[in-house]
């Protein structure tokens, strides 16, 4: 059974006004199989830890860990990461001209499997994961995001959730810019992803209506850099009611 | 936030683009003394650094025989022919004073001669050309109805200015690869002049890899009705380099094509490219279809690309006409995005360069060129 810890992670960031402080002591842990939402308002930090567990360069640890089946993840450089099987959706899906879906999926699987793909399968498994998620099959000789619109880049990353068969994932903020019916879309590609392989997820969001469609077994209010509250899918629905007022008017007074 | 930037490629250029001037009223003679001393600020010369080159805009330049190597291939006839011969001078004579030096100074030229129907293929290299400024004279001459590719490959050290004359005949099907993988240091001139007759078909591709200043500058002349020109380009510029292409392409008849295409790639400090695209659709070009574009791929910071489309159209009466120039950047956002796919960092830098220049490398027409086009790619991209 594999686990994603964290402990006590400190993260500064750089800026033009000196070192940020953003993360100020998270800890979470993640079993395989279990679905972790994690919310909260705007600037609170939550892809500040999505991308600290990738491993971006802009982000210092200052204090902390992050394990993986007791692994330090921190020593690992960011391909070594996704190669141990740590995978990020990302918020803003950056464009990558000159190389195809089909050229970047299979370069990815070769390297985070440690040999290439045998070829028949992997194309009918690339073939069906596209249709699933309603991805015209014109998609594969596109150039990786180049052009997309918001919504195809979202599903552009679960495509490779879905192929790459990650033990973790963080999806962060996955459901935001979607359509409903997009976001049916999407979210039946991730409860997919995590029946065939029973990985974790760490799903960031901002607003609860992806939560009607990926049930949480646990959500965490986030805030000011750490984690303010957590309970059972019901905090979700008082979040709904009832924003996150309460938790931000202690540090406005 | 780095995660809300996007760097894809960014236009910059829209709409029409108005010419300095009429390409095809430009000055033009065979004699250097016809040409005032540059001074650098000139239209063709601005880009340049001419100052690395004086010696072959204006001095004397060793004319001799330059030292070829050559394939052997049944229909091509590879001679020297002297500066004398009538079939000197008919696709085109120089617009610029190094050009006319070289007409000048050479003593014989190359004749490249190819006839027949079948496909084949001749590779023609220059080496050993050393330090000393020279010129050079090439003629490649398709037959009507011949076939061929000719690759003119220059490897070695190299002070050369040199004109290539390219003679496409009734219905011919050329392939013309201009090869520079030239030292460090060399420095190296072309104007390549092709001239095509009815329904004839040129692929003119300019590879240019290695040299300290690779300046080439093809122009097609489509002269006759129906004839067709491809014309590609693909450079790497390392630090320091500088590699130019001035590219022209004249319709000068009804029912002609041009396809222009150049890419390029740039690393490291002082890394230059430059790219001038004029095409021009004359009077009695009517059903012309036209359509350029150069994209360029910045890697490091400390590099510069210009690109610079000109469009010049004289008749109402075109089937299509257009141009795209981009400047793209891969940045550390591109490389996180790879690597978070567990990709090593050394491959998604050769993912993206190669994916980019590939789409030329596979327009060329022959697999041993191609794959061996695709190692030095490759060797560029380790920094050699
Ligand atoms: N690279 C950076 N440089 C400067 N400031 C940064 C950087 N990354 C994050 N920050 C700042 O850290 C804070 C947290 O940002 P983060 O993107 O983690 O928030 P978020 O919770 O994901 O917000 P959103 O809901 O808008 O996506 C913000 O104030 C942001 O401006
Ligand atoms: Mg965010």
């Amino acid at each position: 059974m594999s686990v994603l810890e964290i402990k006590n992670l400190h993260v500064n960031v750089e800026t033009d006004q000196g070192t940020r402080e953003i993360l100020r002591g998270v800890d979470l842990v993640i079993n395989e199989g279990e679905i972790h939402a994690v919310m909260g308002p705007n600037g609170s930090g939550k892809s500040t830890l999505a991308y600290t567990i990738a491993g971006h360069p802009k982000y210092q640890v200052v204090q902390g860990e992050i394990l993986l089946d007791g692994e330090n993840v921190l020593e690992m450089s960011v391909d070594a990461r996704a190669r141990a099987g740590l995978f990020l959706a990302m918020q803003y899906p950056v464009e990558i001209p000159g190389v195809t879906i089909t050229n970047f999926l299979r370069t990815a699987k070769t390297a985070i499997d440690g040999e290439a793909p045998a070829i028949r399968g992997w194309v009918k498994d690339v073939r069906e994961s596209m249709s699933a998620l309603k991805m015209d099959s014109a998609f594969a000789e596109r150039n990786v995001n180049e052009g997309f619109s918001g919504g195809e880049k979202k599903r552009n990353e679960i495509l490779q959730l879905e192929l790459l068969k990650p033990r973790f994932a963080v999806l962060d903020e996955t459901d935001s810019g979607l359509d409903v019916d997009a976001l049916k879309i999407v979210s039946e590609g991730v409860n997919r992803a995590k029946a065939n392989t029973g990985l974790g997820i760490l799903l960031i969001t901002h607003y609860t209506r992806i939560l009607r469609y990926i049930t949480p077994d646990f959500v965490h209010v986030f805030v000011a850099g750490r984690i303010a509250e957590q309970g059972g899918p019901e905090l979700a629905d008082r979040l709904e009611d009832e924003g996150y007022d309460r938790y931000l008017e202690p540090a406005a007074k | 936030m780095p995660t809300a930037e996007q760097h894809g490629f960014r236009p910059h250029t829209d709409g029409p683009v108005v010419p300095v001037q009429t390409r095809s009223e430009r000055f033009r003679s065979v004699n250097v003394d016809d040409f005032a001393q540059v001074t650098g600020r000139e239209h063709e010369w601005k880009f340049s650094p001419v100052a690395t080159f004086a010696d072959l805009i204006g001095g004397e330049l060793d004319g001799s025989r330059v030292e070829i190597e050559t394939t052997d291939a049944a229909g091509v006839e590879v001679s020297w022919i002297d500066r004398g011969d009538a079939r000197i001078g008919r696709a085109g004579i120089p617009e610029e004073r190094a050009a006319a030096n070289a007409w000048s100074s050479f003593d014989e030229a190359l004749l490249i001669a190819v006839s027949g129907e079948d496909e084949k293929v001749v590779a023609v290299t220059r080496s050993g050309l050393g330090a000393t400024p020279r010129a050079a004279h090439t003629i490649i001459e398709a037959a009507p109805n011949s076939r061929g590719l000719v690759v003119l490959r220059g490897i070695g050290d190299a002070r050369l200015s040199e004109n290539v004359e390219i003679i496409v005949g009734e219905g011919a099907l050329l392939t013309v690869v201009a090869l520079q993988e030239w030292n460090d240091d060399a420095v190296h001139l072309a104007s390549h002049f092709a001239r095509l007759d009815r329904d004839a078909f040129l692929k003119h591709i300019v590879v240019s890899l290695g040299g300290k200043v690779v300046r080439v500058n093809p122009s097609t002349h489509l002269a006759e009705q129906g004839s067709d020109i491809e014309a590609l380009g693909l450079y790497f510029a390392d630090a320091g380099q500088h590699l130019e292409q001035q590219v022209f392409v004249h319709h000068d008849a009804p029912h002609t094509r041009s396809r222009v295409t150049y890419k390029g790639a740039l690393q490291g400090q002082g890394a230059r490219t430059v790219w001038i695209g004029d095409v021009l659709i004359g009077n009695a070009a009517v059903g012309t279809d036209s359509y350029e574009q150069n994209r360029n791929l910045v890697l490091t910071d400390g590099t510069r690309a210009d690109s610079v489309p000109n469009l010049e159209i004289e008749t109402g009466d075109i089937a299509g006409a257009g141009h795209a120039s981009a400047t793209g950047r891969f940045d550390d956002e591109q490389l996180f995005y790879l690597m978070a796919r567990g990709i090593r960092e050394d491959e998604a830098r050769r993912l993206v360069v190669r994916g980019f220049l590939l789409e030329i490398v596979q327009k060329i027409g022959s697999p041993d060129l191609e794959e061996r086009l695709t190692a030095a790619i490759e060797a560029e991209l380790l920094g050699s």
